[in-house]
């Protein structure tokens, strides 16, 4: 019982660090047709500057999260703006070289600058200790990963279905072509869902960075299974997104706890059959 | 004593039916081609003519009834074994090989006819007959000059003019031509019109076309289409003065 | 009666199954032709030969070279030819690895019925991940690639007893050659066994594509709604392909573990698979050659590059990836060629 519900509690948490990283890349994919294989490069870029301002700067976490997203943001725009947007009309496997080439200069470039080592991000007290929910004890940094995913989920449905911009970005997945002729700034569009992905995916490497450690390889060694995510949940498809990380990671995470010898068969076994079953994406026929 | 033997039934269409979710495009057609028939296949726009000839081909299978061709039941048979049974096709959105010379697309359709596409090691400029057949081929449509071109450098026209000749390539009993004249301007047709002028005369071809002129000078039976059900069948004559399609479509 | 024939000059190469050749021939000669299949081997097999004359330091390097060329060269039939991208070619290198290798530890060193092992077993889970995997397309076929790949990785992480788990397999060496040559120090054997069996693959690689059967799998991969239209049996061509790729992949993971007398859990590695497409998109898919280009150059860079620091390395090779996609090697060759040849 008390396995169960750690497998859960954890299972639940490693899904949301999942699916807040892959939720930008399923958009990019889904909107621009666009393979960033660069992706998982915010995710740690979005890591490293948390960690750098809580532990060399020593700014109090709550300031440095939001410095380090918007830091991710910022990076994610300016590269889509003068470098990514001349390949979108490209064939994909250029677009898959180009952007494995750029992880591989930006994994060069952290260790560079930060050398090879793990980086630590210095949490406040508050998140350091558990939380008593009266029949359980949890990890307060859990809740706050759970708490974030949920928030971060519907935030992005919110914006999607709610908001002009969600308009904007429905009809430019949906047909660019007609939506430009109709004056949506799809520019615009594409540069900013961009950038938010590019945040979304720093703030899960800050959320993550206690089961998936900051160093330099991490913009490739985590790829896969944010490919995973998009690919089980569909392309574009935020809620698919998020079931199919929530879904994949218990199952990692279940496999972990009671089948460590097996490493991640399960993972990859559940993931072909979803996909096999489901090809466009767990929420679309 | 002299036998009028009926040409042979080569296309048989029962009930046909398809449904989207609610979107009923297909409804009971039914309808049957013979030897030397040359069939139009007429309607507005998203009466569901490229669907119904989707259908017959194997591309899209149907909700409801059966395909019957030269006597065998298609209707589960993929793509591949309906044009081993004798069908063949053009596409209304012209679909070649675009960096495959000319000519090694026209050898492809005749490997595949011949059954050779399995063949892994001897060469395919080993098969001087069939490149001697492809060439004839070129050169019957004109194309002889662009063997080597690459098919999306030739003029829209002459691509529409390949996508006849592999149809014809296969030696079919049954010809399905989905708006062969589609986008090409009136005056570069001639050699379409030539072309089809030409096709043999066992034959049995259906043709989707909205050009009225053409289809009156080549169709010798009609099928008007309409919201994915028969609304008339006939001759062009009886068409003509259907005063139900001259409303709904011939414009009075 | 055929019309004349326009000239023509070598066309740049882009997916172009023949080479159209400048012929003023009389008028039965055809405007298109394939290059002879055994010119390139030939010249591969001069090309492999002088390496080894001219750098007898450096066999090792030179053997893995010519063994991750046959890797790249089967991933070329597959992405290059069929357009089937993946990234799960690892499997079929590393079970051809793992097969070669346990065969030699458990049944006969001999390295010639090792390699039949090693092409076997790459063949045989072609064939049979290929009868789930070619069902699907695009993006999902290429992600059920990684699953597969991933999950043969796990199951020989588990199976230690036969595979060694995460220590990897070894302790088996490998008979003389023919019986005749002993696989030296030197690697001098070893060098020219990568070698000959490459050059004699290459060569079936080279019919196989310029077949009938090749004419229709570059169908497959440029309209495959048009090869359906043709009465293209689609998943029983690229069935056949899979499992040929396989082969070559195997003997390219059984020749890596008979020259290494080691075989390791990186062979079935994702990045074993990431890294072979690297190598053929750098050398230019869908012309064989260009797998074996990029490989050495890949190979090469890697071996230099590596040696001074590891992280540096991946400065210039991300560099020179971003730099071919805006600079396609495909035009650097043309380019090269017309330099060298006066134009053609």
């Amino acid at each position: 019982m008390n396995t169960l519900f750690n497998i859960l509690i954890d299972g639940l948490a490693y899904g949301m660090v999942l699916f807040v990283i892959a939720v930008g890349l399923s958009v990019t994919l889904g909107l621009m047709r666009f393979v960033n294989l660069s992706h998982g490069a915010f995710a740690m870029v979005g890591g490293y500057c948390a960690a750098w301002l809580t532990r060399e700067a020593l700014w109090s976490f709550w300031l440095a999260v939001p410095l380090a997203i918007a830091a991710t943001a910022l990076l994610g725009a300016l590269l889509e703006a003068l470098v990514l947007r001349h390949l979108y009309g490209r064939k994909e496997l250029d677009q898959v070289l180009f952007t494995i080439g750029l992880s591989f200069v930006l994994i060069a470039a952290t260790n560079a600058i930060a050398g090879p080592q793990v980086q630590l991000i210095t949490l406040p007290p508050l998140l350091a200790g558990s939380v008593d929910l009266g029949f359980r004890t949890l990890p307060a940094q859990r809740l706050l990963v759970i708490g974030a995913g949920l928030t971060v989920a519907a935030a992005a449905a919110w914006t999607v279905a709610r908001t002009r911009f969600g308009v904007w970005l429905r009809a430019a997945v949906d047909h660019s072509g007609t939506a430009s002729a109709l004056g949506i700034p799809i520019r615009t569009v594409q540069c900013a869902s961009f950038a938010a992905g590019a945040a979304l995916a720093g703030f899960g490497g800050i959320l993550g960075a206690e089961l998936m450690p900051l160093e330099p390889y991490y913009a490739l060694k985590y790829l896969v299974l944010v490919l995973v995510v998009v690919a089980v949940g569909g392309m574009g498809s935020i809620a698919g997104s998020l079931v199919a990380a929530v879904l994949l990671g218990t199952i990692e995470t279940a496999s972990r706890y009671l089948a460590s010898g097996w490493g991640s068969l399960f993972f990859f076994v559940a993931m072909a059959a979803l996909l096999a079953w489901r090809p466009n994406g767990l929420l679309k026929r | 004593m002299s036998t009028v033997t009926t040409p042979e039934t080569l296309l048989d269409v029962q009930a046909l039916d398809k449904r989207f979710g609610g979107l009923h495009v297909t409804r009971d057609v039914s309808f049957a081609l013979r030897a030397g028939d040359r069939l139009a296949l007429i309607g507005p726009n998203g009466a569901g003519k490229t669907t119904l000839v989707n259908q017959i081909s194997g591309v899209l299978a149907p909700s409801a009834g059966e395909i019957w061709l030269r006597g065998e039941n298609v209707t589960r048979t993929s793509q591949a074994g309906r044009v081993r049974a004798g069908l063949a096709r053009t596409f209304q959105i012209t679909t070649l090989a675009p960096h495959f010379p000319v000519q090694r697309q026209i050898e492809l359709a005749l490997f595949e006819r011949e059954g050779l596409t399995g063949r892994l090691w001897r060469g395919m400029d080993g098969y001087p007959a069939l490149q001697a057949e492809a060439q004839d081929i070129l050169a019957r449509f004109g194309l002889l000059a662009h063997a080597a071109t690459p098919t999306q450098d030739l003029a829209y026209g002459e691509q529409r003019l390949i996508e006849m000749a592999l149809a014809l390539a296969l030696r079919p009993k049954v010809l399905l031509l989905d708006e062969p004249m589609a986008g090409v301007p009136k005056g570069d047709g001639a050699r379409l019109l030539a072309a089809l002028d030409a096709l043999p005369r066992d034959l049995a071809v259906l043709i989707i076309e909205h050009d009225m002129d053409l289809v009156f000078r080549f169709a010798t039976r009609i099928v008007v289409l309409a919201e994915g059900a028969v609304l008339a069948d006939g001759s062009p004559d009886a068409i003509r003065r259907d005063p139900l399609v001259r409303a709904a479509y011939l414009g009075g | 009666m055929n019309s004349p024939l326009t000239s023509t000059v070598a066309a740049p190469a882009a997916a172009s199954v023949a080479a159209p050749v400048a012929t003023k021939a009389p008028a039965q000669r055809p405007a298109v032709r394939c290059a002879p299949p055994w010119r390139a081997p030939l010249l591969l097999l001069i090309a492999g030969l002088a390496a080894c004359a001219l750098f007898p330091e450096q066999l090792g390097l030179i053997t893995r070279i010519f063994i991750a060329g046959l890797f790249v060269l089967s991933l070329d039939l597959v992405v290059g030819v069929a357009g089937l991208a993946t990234l799960g070619h690892a499997a079929l290198f590393g079970l051809g690895a793992y097969a070669a290798g346990i065969f030699a530890l458990h049944v006969h060193a001999d390295p010639l019925l090792g390699l039949g092992v090693g092409i076997a077993a790459g063949a045989l889970t072609a064939l049979v991940s290929g009868a789930f995997l070619l069902r699907y397309q695009g993006f999902t076929f290429l992600m059920l690639t990684v699953a597969v790949s991933q999950i043969v990785l796990s199951l020989v992480q588990k199976a230690r007893d036969w595979t060694g788990g995460d220590d990897g397999l070894s302790g088996f060496a490998m008979a003389p050659l023919l019986g005749r040559f002993e696989f030296d120090l030197e690697g001098r054997v070893a060098a020219g066994y990568a070698l000959a069996v490459l050059v004699l693959m290459f060569y079936a690689a080279q019919r196989l594509v310029q077949s009938p059967f090749g004419l229709a799998l570059r169908g497959i991969h440029e309209n495959r709604a048009r090869m359906a239209a043709l009465g293209t049996p689609v998943f029983r061509r690229l069935w056949l392909l899979y499992t040929v790729a396989g082969a070559l992949a195997g003997a390219a993971g059984a020749l890596s573990a008979q020259t290494n007398a080691v075989v390791g859990t990186d062979s079935l590695s994702f990045a074993l698979s990431a890294e072979a497409l690297v190598m053929l998109i750098l050398g230019g898919a869908g012309q064989l050659s260009g797998a074996l280009v990029g490989a050495t150059v890949f190979t090469l860079l890697h071996h230099t590059a590596a040696s001074i620091n590891p992280y540096h390395w991946l400065f210039v090779v991300g560099g020179l990836l971003m730099l071919v996609v805006f600079v396609p090697p495909a035009r650097v060759w043309t380019w090269l060629r017309q330099r060298a040849g006066g134009g053609r």
